[in-house]
């Protein structure tokens, strides 16, 4: 299969990567940049666990081709969390224990962080809305909605 | 030896997860983000399309000439049969297949692709034999034998097999005199439910990588809850000595029993076998975990209980039929876990119980987090209520007069321990305002109130060993090595606790040494049953006083004091005579220099602890009697309000509130964090979740068509409460909870809907439809 030259922004870093066609952008961070915070629950874009910000918005990484992402800026769990800009949500997700096995994690705090960039009051409501594709197992959600909450109260 | 109050200091406190930075921030290590480089080999498994047939021939040539793939394997390789309690499976399937989706054939290529494409060009001959999906079915005399060679399998000295039927476990319980008991009952009740397969849906989905060098030795990397049965199973059945093979083990994204023992990971490393030098990894799609892995096995359950005019059980009549599936290595023993369980959390003079594992050709029935006891508890909490009902008595008030209690002799012959699952059942019942109706806003928004209790023991062999190894650093903190592992549940977090309180140091000072490597770890069972902060707690412990002993000694010398007169405090060891101080930092490695340079005393520090119930005590094959059947039991209950709305059949959690008794709570927030994550797997599998199948192959294999719990399935409130009547070999009393929060929720919600609708269904889930339906059938009826 094909080969295809693109340019990318990841984590800040603007670089010309050669990348299969067929590749999606999950398997480009995982298997190329050894980005492994990006979590593969599915493949399918069912579970949320790949999600990252493609241009600012979320998506399920498995989801998006990385050929596609040429020109495109991309921001994975490791660059967000260097820049700073998930401290608040990390920080009440340890202290509400939202975090359990921790593989839905990354995932769910950059859902969490698009939200509150969006609509940085939202209610309970929104919330769950904006959370409802990431799934978690272990938790039972309770305590990230809080964790969520208590980060856009901060 | 300290005072345990003396050490308690940290025990029962909220201390932060250890291992929460690494996992907030993306750096927390999985199996499958180890880096193996470019000599990676993907590995793709050859699957069953059918679920009963005699493999006539295999053909790999074809896929072994195709460029790119570096073996190919089928079970003409390996003759060995695994198994944990009953060994009954091959690593991939020799003479036969058994189920869709068994291993048939694998190939290790330099892609994913090339792997996929070689699958495709092996051929595979089959001639079908008559399948059998439903247990009650492969009970008849006449079904066909899935099992032929049952009788020659290995099996431990606590299951039962019937060679030359489909049943590979028999437990039975006979106790008093159930015939004669029926009599003297005011009310009986007699029930079938059916509870389906479902299945864990760890969010990260099983994924091993095995590399075999050139002079054979084995290395596996696995998400798993048992890097140490690992090793063993997989080498006894390969031929070789456990220390050959090295399970290393790093975080586990979610087990919930499906990562226990072994599944699929002998794959890879009997395909590595023939790639030696290689990496070769397995990482199953979300499909495949679906329908090819471990799952809840379905289950029948027959009820019959009886009780007197006072409302006292005086019978009881259980009969089990486990779909174990095409292989019961592991689900023999929850056949035998629901036996000796199976009169639930209650005191019942006369017993009878058979609970049969059966052999269909269904998906392989595993360890599913509570073993058992939710399909169990499913069947006795929907007939308490209904036994109450009769009598017109309170549903609660008829639970606390037959629940067990300390002293009580149990169905087995065991003496019950103390217990507050009293104090369960009135907690979460004041939680929900029992006995109070509370009003709906709109008329076709109908309410009810329900409540269902639970116990259970870690079932496992009597004998399953922990251990723990404490070594102190030059910076003063300790590194602790166990073998448990952190599968979410926070396990590593109470370790530490555990080591911090009993040596004296902060929890901060304690270092995990992970991942968990069979060749470095000490000693641990498997993370399963509930029973390491109880288990491998107590070896911690054990390693905790070990270590401390040796460190106040060195000092002791050194000081020529009394050890009596020494304490350790936050890392610093001081006297209480002299008020001296030095800390642990300053002579943990190098020890400590004699007066005048005449020499040192002390070196290294390394602690060692053990742990393993010695007082289990085998089961009568005919009647189930013997003297402790189980190390311990914990119990609990949980009570709901809900709202259906009786036009769409859509129900909805108003409260819900969870009680426990833990014996001691080491991190109270993560007790809690167990019970509410086990209530809303509990509900998803109440409301939502069934494996669907069509001949044997699932209908439903992914998160669209399979739905579990999300976000907006929350209950409006969630209570929960801790118990703590202690644990008499508990560390500061605590026994284990990971698995209990789901066992009492499917019955719970049942007993809400009937309250609210007066409709009771055969078994889960309660989905919108099925309610709807239930109701619309009753309207006829009445009609
Ligand atoms: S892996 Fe992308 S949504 Fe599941
Ligand atoms: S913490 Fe395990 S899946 Fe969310």
């Amino acid at each position: 299969m094909a080969d295809q030259i693109v340019q990318m922004t990841v984590n800040g870093r603007l670089e010309q990567y050669r990348i299969p066609q067929h590749m999606t952008l999950l398997r480009f961070l995982r298997e190329m940049l050894a980005l492994t915070g990006t979590k593969n629950g599915c493949e399918a874009g069912e579970c949320g666990a790949c999600t990252v910000l493609l241009n600012g918005e979320p998506v399920n990484s498995c989801l998006v081709l990385a050929v596609e992402c040429d020109g495109a800026t991309v921001e994975t769990v490791e660059g967000l969390t260097e820049r700073g800009a998930l401290a608040a949500l990390q920080q009440t997700f340890m202290e509400e224990n939202a975090i359990q096995c921790g593989f839905c994690t990354p995932g769910m705090l950059i859902s969490a962080y698009a939200l509150l960039q969006r609509s940085p009051h939202p209610s309970d409501q929104e919330i769950k809305e904006a959370l409802v594709g990431n799934l978690c197992r272990c938790t039972g959600y309770e305590r990230i909605v809080k964790a969520v909450r208590q980060a856009a109260q901060a | 030896m300290p005072e345990l109050d003396q050490i308690s200091q940290g025990i029962g406190e909220n201390v932060a997860r250890v291992d929460v930075q690494e996992k907030a921030s993306g750096a927390a290590l999985f199996t499958d983000d180890i880096q193996f480089g470019s000599n990676l080999l993907h590995a793709r498994i050859k699957r069953s399309p059918l679920p009963h047939a005699i493999i006539q021939s295999i053909d790999i040539s074809q896929a072994e000439r195709l460029p790119g793939v570096k073996a190919v394997v089928t079970g003409a390789d390996f003759a060995g049969r695994i198994g944990l309690y009953l060994k009954d499976r091959h690593i991939f399937a020799r003479d036969r297949v058994r189920f869709i989706g068994e291993p048939v054939a694998g190939v290790a290529a330099i892609s994913e692709e090339i792997a996929e494409k070689a699958l495709d060009l092996i051929r595979v001959e089959y001639e079908p034999l008559q399948p059998i999906f439903h247990p009650l079915d492969a009970i008849k005399p006449d079904a066909p034998l899935i099992h032929p060679d049952l009788g020659s399998y290995e099996v431990v000295n606590f299951i039962f097999p019937e060679p030359g039927t489909n049943i590979s476990n028999h437990f039975k319980i006979r106790k008093g005199d159930v015939e004669r008991a029926w009599a003297q009952c005011t009310a009986v009740v007699e029930r079938e439910y059916y509870i389906p397969h479902i299945q864990h849906v760890p969010i990260e989905t099983h994924v091993a990588v095995a590399q075999v060098s050139h002079l054979g030795k084995i290395t596996l990397w696995s998400s798993s809850q048992s890097p140490f049965a690992q090793r063993d199973l997989i080498a006894k059945t390969l031929g070789f000595s456990p220390s050959d093979v090295r399970v290393i083990s790093p975080y586990v994204g979610g087990g919930f029993g499906c990562k226990a023992g072994v599944t699929m990971e002998a794959l890879p490393i009997v395909i590595a076998m023939k790639a030696k030098g290689f990496p070769v990894k397995l990482r199953l799609t979300r499909e495949e975990e679906f329908y090819t892995n471990f799952v809840r096995q379905a289950l029948v359950i027959r009820l019959k209980m009886g009780c007197d005019q006072a409302g006292n059980l005086l019978a009881l009549e259980n009969t089990m039929y486990w779909d174990g599936g095409a292989s019961t290595e592991y689900g023999v023993n929850i056949t035998r876990a629901g036996g000796y369980s199976s009169t639930g959390p209650y005191d019942v003079p006369n017993v009878k119980t058979d609970s049969y594992c059966v052999y269909t050709n269904n998906i392989i029935g595993g360890p599913y987090r509570g073993f058992g006891m939710s399909e169990l508890h499913t069947g006795i909490e929907q007939c308490v209520d209904e036994l109450a009902d009769a009598l017109g008595m309170d549903k609660v008030e008829f639970r606390l007069r037959n629940v067990v209690q300390g002293g009580d002799t149990l169905a087995t012959g065991m003496t019950m321990h103390p217990t507050g699952i009293k104090e369960c059942i009135q907690k979460v019942a004041a939680a929900v305002d029992w006995g109070k109706t509370s009003k709906s806003t709109e008329p076709y928004l109908k309410r009810g109130k329900g409540i269902a209790i639970m116990w259970k023991a870690p079932a496992m062999p009597p004998n399953p060993g922990s251990s723990a190894t404490i070594k102190l650093n030059e910076d003063g903190t300790l590194l602790l090595g166990i073998g448990g592992q952190e599968i979410g549940q926070g396990t590593f977090t109470v370790m530490a606790q555990l080591a911090a309180a009993t040596l004296g140091v902060p929890v901060k000072a304690v270092r995990i040494a992970k991942p968990v490597d069979t060749d470095y770890s000490p000693y641990e069972w498997q993370t399963v049953a509930s029973r390491l902060t109880w288990s491998m707690g107590n070896a911690v412990l054990a390693a905790a006083q070990d270590a401390r002993r040796q460190i106040l000694a060195i000092v002791a010398e050194a000081w020529k004091e009394d050890v009596d007169d020494l304490d350790i405090l936050d890392g610093v060891v001081i006297s209480r005579k002299t008020e001296k101080e030095i800390k642990l930092k300053d002579f943990a490695v190098y020890g400590i220099p004699k007066e005048n340079f005449e020499g040192w005393i002390g070196g290294p520090i390394f602690g060692r602890g053990k742990f393993m119930p010695t007082y289990v005590t085998g089961l009568d094959k005919e009647t189930g009697q013997g003297k402790r059947a189980v190390v311990h039991y914990t119990t609990g209950a949980q009570a709901f309000e809900i709202e259906v709305d009786i036009r769409t059949g859509k129900l909805h959690v108003l409260r819900a509130a969870a009680a426990f008794d833990v014996g001691k709570a080491i991190n109270p927030e993560l007790v809690r964090a167990q019970m509410e994550g086990g209530l809303i797997q509990g509900l998803s599998s109440a409301l939502f979740e069934q494996m669907i199948f069509k001949e044997g192959t699932m209908q439903n294999p992914n998160f669209v068509d399979y739905r579990i719990a999300t976000t907006v399935d929350l209950p409006d409130e969630m209570m929960t409460f801790i118990v703590e009547v202690p644990q008499d070999d508990g560390p500061f009393g605590a026994r284990g909870v990971g698995e209990h929060p789901m066992v009492p929720t499917v019955a719970g919600i049942a007993n809400a809907i009937q309250d609210a609708l007066g409709i009771r269904m055969q078994g889960p889930p309660f989905t919108a439809e099925k309610i709807l339906l239930t109701l619309q059938s009753q309207e006829e009826k009445k009609g």
